[in-house]
């Protein structure tokens, strides 16, 4: 290992310098109001959890996971996301009554880089959780609340595209049989790789019309029109109830008046079969990434004691703030440079100046090696020096 | 007005097959593209921008989206693991992955060495087998490395098997075959969905 500089952080450590905590502050307090007017409760969990418990059931691959050892020799993890310790907790200590739960939070996550730079280790999310309620109107409220969301933050540009898990899982299980099987075909889509799955579905076993089946499935993208092509696809009434569902979300979206930001993507699945049912991702045309995902994950409360059905979603703040582009949210800063006879007017003025709302550095002049740089740093200079009683001189 | 389309594509012939294959599928482009140094060409016709670069690095691109879509080799591909849609076969510069040798050798016991381009896909190939190996990453000129007794083998793309033969090496498996692939940005896939459905269309009609 070579020796490090000591200006240097861990692989995709970053700092957050004045201008992008503003920012960030600024963006994250948009989605918080906009969060809590929808009635949900921000909550706090630990940075560090265990490794068998919230490390093992959460949604983020292994090998992303920061891991270090307790002092008993417990393996601990830095949260890599908030679903599952906010799952915890829920079913640990929140779960009494059998009502839906609302909880949000805006919490740094921790994903180990895997080769090289360009992307954070650790990042904020601000995101919410349903609890407790299985119904298509609480997922098609996080499609709506986060929206709603966007929007406040100030985004115009923006997509989130829908699928359900669910379906996907139906028709291969008709089609292919075998849980091994179904899993191996989703693998491909989880990977992105449709030529590998034209060629897997074509050396498969298959009747010609369940092949044609397999590859019309990956064409199932776009408006509500997708909604009857979906269904001539499915056989079984799971399957189908899974394509009603989808309907039912496009009639909830449309009442919420969100329809023209979504669209429908039913090759959207995740890896480990994470999400149970409705799951989304949120992109803009600005950021290669996805802005946001979320979903309904039906299966993780069990993981710690109670079976329960939830749903939610997550934005990354950074990359919001990227598909945001150029905030011009600098807020005015004035400065009172004053010499120490007069220490007490300056005290008094930038009470006031503070009082009403401005944003005030009292700085002795004695301190400043370099007025011009004082003064040009700043919106505006007030100098308080010399004789008491003289009019405070503006720069 | 369409939105712009930005390609990645690697340099030389791959670049050559590839606009070939886009001006069958109706697409208007000029009949040669000269300047060979630029690295940014704009096709102001199908408001498209080329971005030439090395072959290693298109899937980089694409998956950071700074191109919307790549014309990437499968080889690449397997080595990089990039966060892109593999969309089509295009089917263009056929060629294969192979192991290959001195003739009549046979790998070390204790140590066995593979030098190559493409660790992962190396490693993988061979912990298959039920074989650890030791890899030696190479850039270049790979053949070079069984002849002055660097590696007991190497790992690497195999068109006509010219190279190999007269530099006296031999071929002992073959791993994958490949070929070059359409790959899109995840965000474009969605943001640009119309455009580059419309390609995949083309495309798939004329490979």
């Amino acid at each position: 290992m070579s020796r490090l500089f000591m200006f240097e952080k861990p692989l995709g450590m970053r700092d957050s310098l004045p201008d992008i905590y503003e920012t960030k502050q600024h963006v994250r307090s948009a989605l918080e109001g906009e969060i809590r007017q929808w009635g949900y409760q921000f909550i706090g969990t630990p940075t560090l959890e265990y490794y068998e418990t919230v490390g093992t059931a959460s949604a983020i691959l292994d090998q992303q996971l920061f891991k270090l050892l307790d002092r008993e020799g417990h393996t601990l993890v830095l949260r890599p996301d908030m679903t599952a310790p906010i799952a915890r907790v829920a079913a640990s200590k929140l779960l009494k009554d059998d009502l839906p739960f609302r909880l949000a939070y805006s919490a740094n996550v921790f994903r180990a880089q895997q080769r090289e730079g360009g992307r954070p280790a650790e990042f904020e999310q601000v995101g919410v959780e349903c609890i407790g309620d299985g119904t298509v109107s609480a997922d098609g409220e996080m499609i709506a609340l986060a929206i709603s969301s966007l929007k406040e933050a100030g985004l115009k540009d923006f997509q989130l595209s829908v699928g359900n898990a669910g379906f996907v899982r139906e028709l291969f299980l008709q089609i292919l049989g075998t849980e091994e099987r179904v899993q191996e075909l989703t693998r491909f889509l989880y990977e992105k790789n449709y030529v590998g799955y034209r060629e897997h579905v074509k050396s498969l076993p298959l009747s010609s019309i369940d092949s044609q089946r397999l590859l019309a499935f990956l064409e199932l993208r776009g408006g509500p029109e997708v909604i009857g092509r979906a269904l001539d696809l499915v056989e079984n009434e799971e399957g189908k109830e899974a394509v009603l569902q989808l309907e039912r979300l496009w009639e909830i979206i449309t009442d919420y008046g969100a329809a023209s930001h979504i669209k429908f993507d039913l090759t959207l699945v995740s890896h480990m079969s994470y999400y149970t049912g409705i799951l989304f991702e949120i992109y803009s045309g600005k950021v290669g990434f996805p802005i946001g995902n979320g979903g309904r994950y039906d299966g993780l409360l069990q993981k710690f004691g109670k079976s329960t059905s939830a749903t939610g979603f997550a934005f990354r703040l950074d990359r919001l703030i990227e598909a945001l582009g150029e905030l011009d949210e600098t807020v005015p800063v004035s400065c009172i440079l004053f010499s120490a006879e007069r220490r007490k007017e300056a005290c008094l003025l930038a009470n006031k100046q503070r009082t009403s709302g401005q944003r005030v550095v009292l700085q002795d002049i004695s301190g400043v090696k370099n007025i011009d740089a004082c003064t040009s740093k700043y919106n505006d200079v007030t100098f308080l020096v010399g004789k008491a009683g003289k009019e405070p001189d503006h720069d | 007005m369409t939105e712009q389309l930005t390609i990645a594509m690697p340099k030389g012939r791959i670049f050559e097959e590839a606009a070939e294959l886009l001006r069958t599928a109706g697409y208007t482009l000029p009949p040669e593209f000269d300047d060979s140094r630029k690295l940014i060409i704009d096709v102001a016709e199908e408001n498209f921008r080329f971005i030439l670069s090395k072959p290693m690095d298109v899937a980089t691109y694409v998956e950071h989206g700074v191109a919307d879509l790549g014309i990437a080799g499968k080889d690449v591909l397997l080595e990089e693991e990039r966060d892109v849609y593999e969309l089509l076969d295009l089917k263009i510069s056929p060629c294969y992955l192979a192991v290959a040798g001195l003739p009549g050798t046979k790998m070390n016991d204790v140590a066995p060495k593979v030098a190559t381009k493409y660790p992962k896909v190396a490693e993988a190939f061979f912990r298959e087998q039920g074989e650890q190996v030791e890899i030696i990453k190479l850039n270049g000129s790979i053949e070079l490395a069984p002849l002055i007794g660097l590696s007991d083998r190497i790992v690497d793309i195999v068109s006509t098997g010219r190279t190999l033969k007269e530099n006296g090496l031999v071929e002992f498996e073959t791993i994958t075959p490949i070929t070059s692939r359409l790959i899109v940005n995840p965000v474009s896939y969605r943001m640009k969905d119309e455009r580059i459905s419309a390609m995949v269309n083309a495309l798939s009609k004329v490979i």
